[in-house]
């Protein structure tokens, strides 16, 4: 594919070409993706995750910032969520990245969610590994921020910071579970604001009471973006965990782990749309199903039924096999 | 399985315009019809926007100018498009754009000019049954 040579050879609209047709969902990814793979491993991923308004994109334009100006090449995804009613989508984040439109070492991609709940697009795997390939030293991913079950970034991120803002503090109870657990690095942000030392002092008192791990202490910063205040700061710690990571071979332990996750959700996602469209063709489905929808027969028996059936088991599995 | 196609669209605002709120009920209008929009904010230079839209790889970009200055700005960013090689992109433009212009402007690239009253579900018709590529 002459995308992908020109893609490695530094041309940036190949390189957005190519994450279209990641987006897109193409056969061709297979194809793409044996191409870049000797290339991959040298980007380091941050995810940047938590709920909205709480600064995330200015806080990665600051970042993107400070990593350009020590001479690192930056590649951003900015992920907002798609309409569950129109399938459109507003991708604002760009507007609080303008100082690095014109940057060559700055590659910046919206995403829309397109129907994932976990915090990223399913092609986010797919794009920030083209970015990996196309060079870029640290990529960052923003995620949607809309809810508190986040855990996409897990997957993606080495580090994954965890951006609140004083105003969060009566909320702590309840995100202890999901957004705070995969808090490598904590920030409150808009530190100037009332409350910042005090929500500080509580996440501090929460992390001390309940550790994840013994060899990384999850430290709290507090950063004000839109001031550049504490980006630096920020900067140190990531790097910080980076080494220990690196140093405990704890790196490479959870890319495995990314590797595997990602292996078993590939299978699991292309089974499962191409049952689903080998279902809407079957007409005995389809007649359970209407009888499920009017209300005649409950879904888990329908399913059960569906599901006991080996002959019709047989059936699909011989028309995946012919789809090949 | 191919993912439905998504058309991307960028909405800019080039040069000094200090109000964008048409540009925004556009960019909120054009997602309830179904598409992504990336909006990238107010005084915009044409080198700018082509780079967002080269990164973004849209299908559409909608310039918006009320301030005057769309004899200069939308061939600009038409021109610098096809500079960095990029064919397959539709521009079209709106805003405060005198009747009388229409034509050169047309005859300059940007190939349709919605004025104020314009519907969006027009701009979308217009926006899906003319984008390029694949």
């Amino acid at each position: 594919m002459e995308l992908i040579q020109k893609m490695l050879a530094g041309c940036d609209q190949s390189l957005a070409r190519l994450i279209t047709l990641v987006e897109r969902d193409t056969p061709e990814i297979p194809h793409i993706m044996s191409q870049i793979y000797p290339r991959l491993g040298k980007a380091y991923f941050v995810g940047v995750t938590g709920p909205p308004g709480g600064g995330k994109s200015t806080l990665v334009d600051r970042l993107t910032a400070l990593m350009r100006a020590k001479g690192f090449s930056v590649g951003v995804v900015a992920c907002d969520p798609t309409s569950p009613f129109s399938g459109g989508a507003v991708l604002g984040d760009r507007i609080r990245m303008q100082q690095h439109y014109l940057d060559k070492g700055v590659f910046i991609r919206s995403m829309a969610s397109r129907g994932s709940r976990g915090g990223l697009p399913r092609a986010a795997l797919g794009v920030i590994k083209l970015m990996d390939a196309f060079g870029k030293d640290f990529v960052l991913v923003e995620t949607v921020g809309v809810g508190q079950t986040e855990l996409d970034i897990m997957e993606a991120a080495d580090t994954t910071v965890v951006v609140l803002v004083p105003e969060a503090g009566d909320a702590i109870q309840t995100m202890k579970a999901g957004l705070l657990e995969i808090a490598d690095i904590l920030v409150v942000n808009k530190a100037d604001r009332q409350g910042a030392e005090s929500l500080v002092v509580e996440l501090d008192q929460m992390l001390r009471m309940n550790p994840r791990q013994t060899w990384w202490k999850v430290p709290v910063l507090t950063t004000q973006a839109v001031n550049n205040i504490g980006m630096e700061e920020l900067y140190q710690e990531i790097e910080r965990h980076r080494q220990v990571l690196e140093q405990t071979g704890r790196l490479s332990q959870r890319r495995q782990e990314q590797r595997k996750g990602e292996f078993i959700k590939t299978i699991e996602q292309s089974i499962r749309t191409r049952l689903l469209e080998l279902v809407t063709k079957d007409g005995r489905l389809m007649a359970s199903l209407e009888r499920v929808e009017r209300g005649e027969l409950d879904p888990y028996s329908a399913s059960m039924e569906i599901l006991n059936d080996k002959v019709l088991l047989q059936t699909w599995l011989c028309e995946l096999e012919e789809q090949d | 399985m191919a993912e439905e196609r998504r058309i991307r669209v960028l909405i800019a605002k080039p040069g000094l315009d200090g109000h964008d709120r048409g540009a925004r009920v556009l960019t909120l209008g054009l997602r309830d019809e179904g598409l992504e929009v990336i909006y990238t904010g107010l005084r915009q230079t044409p080198e700018k926007i082509v780079q967002a839209a080269i990164q973004e790889d849209v299908d559409v970009v909608g310039l918006s100018c009320l301030s005057g200055a769309h004899r200069y700005l939308f061939p600009e960013v038409v021109a610098q498009l096809k500079a960095r090689g990029v064919e397959d992109v539709l521009v079209i433009g709106g805003g405060i754009i005198p009747k009388e212009d229409i034509p050169f402007l047309n005859e300059k690239g940007t190939s349709a000019i919605f004025g104020p009253g314009t519907s969006v579900k027009e701009i979308a018709r217009y926006i899906k049954e003319n984008v390029k590529g694949g």
